[in-house]
């Protein structure tokens, strides 16, 4: 605690298994917070909550398949997260009952079936490996996955990007000029699911949200526009990473907690001290201006 | 009657109804908004002004007949579904007008002049930085025509511009309308204010589910036929029988005279 630099950089210089963490969690941190700053602006971002349930079953289908093997389970909560996104999606096309209603439905049925696949088998263990994730054991394979997803996830959003915020801000506009509303709309829900499926490898169905969310919340208390709100998550994400490994390393936590709580500190630091609506700025209000 | 020499006719109306879950909003409904027309809709609530639009730009299908369009329509919608929370700048919001000349990729930095102009044009130079979420009512309408400027289409639909706008917007508004009218473009908007309708727009479609009249706007806003509008029946039927087909014929064939008689004449006198 004398050289507190040092105490940060140091567990990543002396093990391996620390920097394939880290590694893993950058990565993680450069696709995830752009798709939940999207979620966060259409007021979806209980949606990823709900999808990282619905991702459950095809992951515990994947499990009693093959055991514990990534491309197994990362198939399974792909094709049980996009199922879902799918279903809910099309329900709400041809009935009146809104998309929030329906993907509330289709998760928790999701949720039910992948509690029940992983106590047909599967001890408590299995369980925790998959509630809180495995960041400390990622191996070759799940760190070219996570750089994988997080490659696409970028490649994707740029393509996409222009017509993902017309679809945001107007989407009658977008619909009387253009058909890709719809594609788009379902590009960007398969994104959700494919970094909800790479946070499950890093740090499990439960808090792989967080890492998606809490950095893009963050944000909209540092930058005005998406030029700003993006870059300020991914920082905040990263950040949340390193300190959270760190301590994790340190006070013998469990990694994937400890990096999705360094997230929520950095949301409550920046809910208190940022400069966009931040507690601070409403206590301390300057004078209004003459017009 | 307007046929053969009239091919460009940016809208036609073939025997058209409209409506929700069967029950007509827009009942058989026949004619031709025509290109350079400058046309308002006009009738009591629930006439059938908003579903019109929403037809004709292709949100909401046909029940019965058709809709021919020939060219590009920029529509404004009454109630817009935009999100002013987002945020968006004053400029991107007009710049998005630009899609059919960027689509999702082409670089819009070349094209900031003419977003630019277009805001100026509509009395928000100065504002292009601005959140989208702190205009007021009416420099938000501004900014959607500056929006519709750029869309540069030659039919351009409007439905209820002018509500909840004050009297100096609505007057620079009006003079956008008629800038848009002497390019030669095609305007359809839906409007309430009879007197406004009646100082600048040439042509009147006057609705009430079945349309009472069509053609130059004095003689459709006739105390007569705006009496008949009102006496329409608003209530949704729920035992509605299932229509057999166009009841009056004779009322069709009379508005489609009147329009096709009397619309070049006022269109001269328009200008």
């Amino acid at each position: 605690m004398i050289d507190p630099f040092g105490s940060l950089v140091a567990p990543f210089v002396e093990f391996g298994f620390m920097r394939r963490a880290l590694a893993g969690c950058l990565a993680l941190s450069v696709s995830a917070p752009p798709v939940g700053v999207f979620l966060t602006l259409r007021r979806m971002s209980l949606m990823s909550d709900a999808m990282s349930h619905a991702i459950l079953p095809g992951a515990a289908a994947g499990f009693l398949v093959a055991g514990l093997s990534l491309p197994a389970m990362t198939l399974g909560g792909l094709v049980a997260g996009l199922a879902v996104a799918l279903l809910a999606g099309a329900v709400t096309r041809v009935t009146t009952v809104r998309e929030d209603a329906n993907l509330a439905a289709f998760y928790l049925i999701s949720l039910a079936g992948g509690v029940l696949l992983v106590s047909l088998r599967g001890s408590q263990i299995d369980l925790m490996h998959f509630l809180f994730g495995s960041v400390l054991a990622l191996d070759d394979a799940a760190l070219w996955l996570l750089g994988g997803i997080s490659t696409l996830t970028l490649v994707a959003l740029a393509v996409i990007y222009r017509p993902l915020v017309m679809e945001c801000v107007d989407p009658l506009f977008l619909r009387t000029v253009s058909r890709s509303g719809g594609p788009v709309h379902l590009a960007f829900l398969a994104l959700v699911v494919i970094n909800l499926v790479g946070g499950f490898q890093a740090l499990g169905t439960l808090l792989a949200v967080g890492l998606m969310l809490l950095p893009a919340v963050a944000a909209r208390f540092w930058a005005r526009d998406l030029g700003g709100l993006i870059p300020v998550s991914m920082l905040i994400a990263a950040l949340a990473s390193v300190s959270g490994l760190s301590l994790s390393y340190q006070y013998d936590l469990p990694s994937g907690p400890a990096i999705v709580l360094a997230a929520g500190a950095l949301y409550l630091a920046s809910m208190l001290a940022g400069p966009r609506g931040g507690l601070l700025r409403r206590l301390i209000r300057p004078r209004h201006l003459e017009a | 009657m307007s046929s053969g020499s009239q091919i460009q006719d940016p809208i036609r109306l073939v025997g058209l109804t409209l409506g929700y879950d069967r029950h007509p909003a827009i009942h058989h409904l026949d004619g031709t908004v025509r290109a350079g027309d400058l046309l308002a809709l006009v009738g009591p609530n629930g006439a059938g002004k908003s579903t019109l639009l929403k037809g004709m730009a292709g949100e909401i299908p046909c029940l019965d007949g058709r809709i021919e369009r020939s060219a590009a329509v920029a529509y404004m919608p009454q109630a817009d579904e935009i999100d002013r929370s987002f945020p968006l700048s004053v400029l991107d919001l007009a710049g998005m007008g630009l899609w059919r000349r960027a689509g999702a990729w082409r670089s819009l930095i070349r094209q900031r002049g003419a977003v630019e102009a277009a805001l100026a044009a509509v009395g928000l130079a100065g504002f292009e930085a601005r959140p989208i979420g702190t205009l007021s009512g009416g420099q938000f309408r501004r900014a959607l025509f500056a929006r519709l400027i750029l869309q540069d289409c030659s039919v351009i639909l409007l439905d209820e511009p002018f509500t909840g706008i004050d009297n100096r917007t609505v007057d620079d508004l009006l003079v956008l309308i008629r800038t848009w009218h002497a390019e030669g473009r095609t305007i359809v908007a839906a409007l309430h204010d009879l007197a406004q309708v009646r100082a600048h727009f040439p042509a009147t479609l006057l609705l009430a589910r079945e349309p009472i009249a069509w053609g130059p706007t004095a003689r459709v806003l006739t105390s007569e036929n705006l009496a008949r509008a009102r006496n329409l029946s608003e209530a949704w039927d729920e035992g509605a029988p299932i229509c057999a087909g166009p009841r009056a014929e004779a009322a069709h064939d009379h508005a489609a005279h009147d329009h096709g008689t009397h619309g070049h004449h006022h269109h001269e006198d328009a200008a």
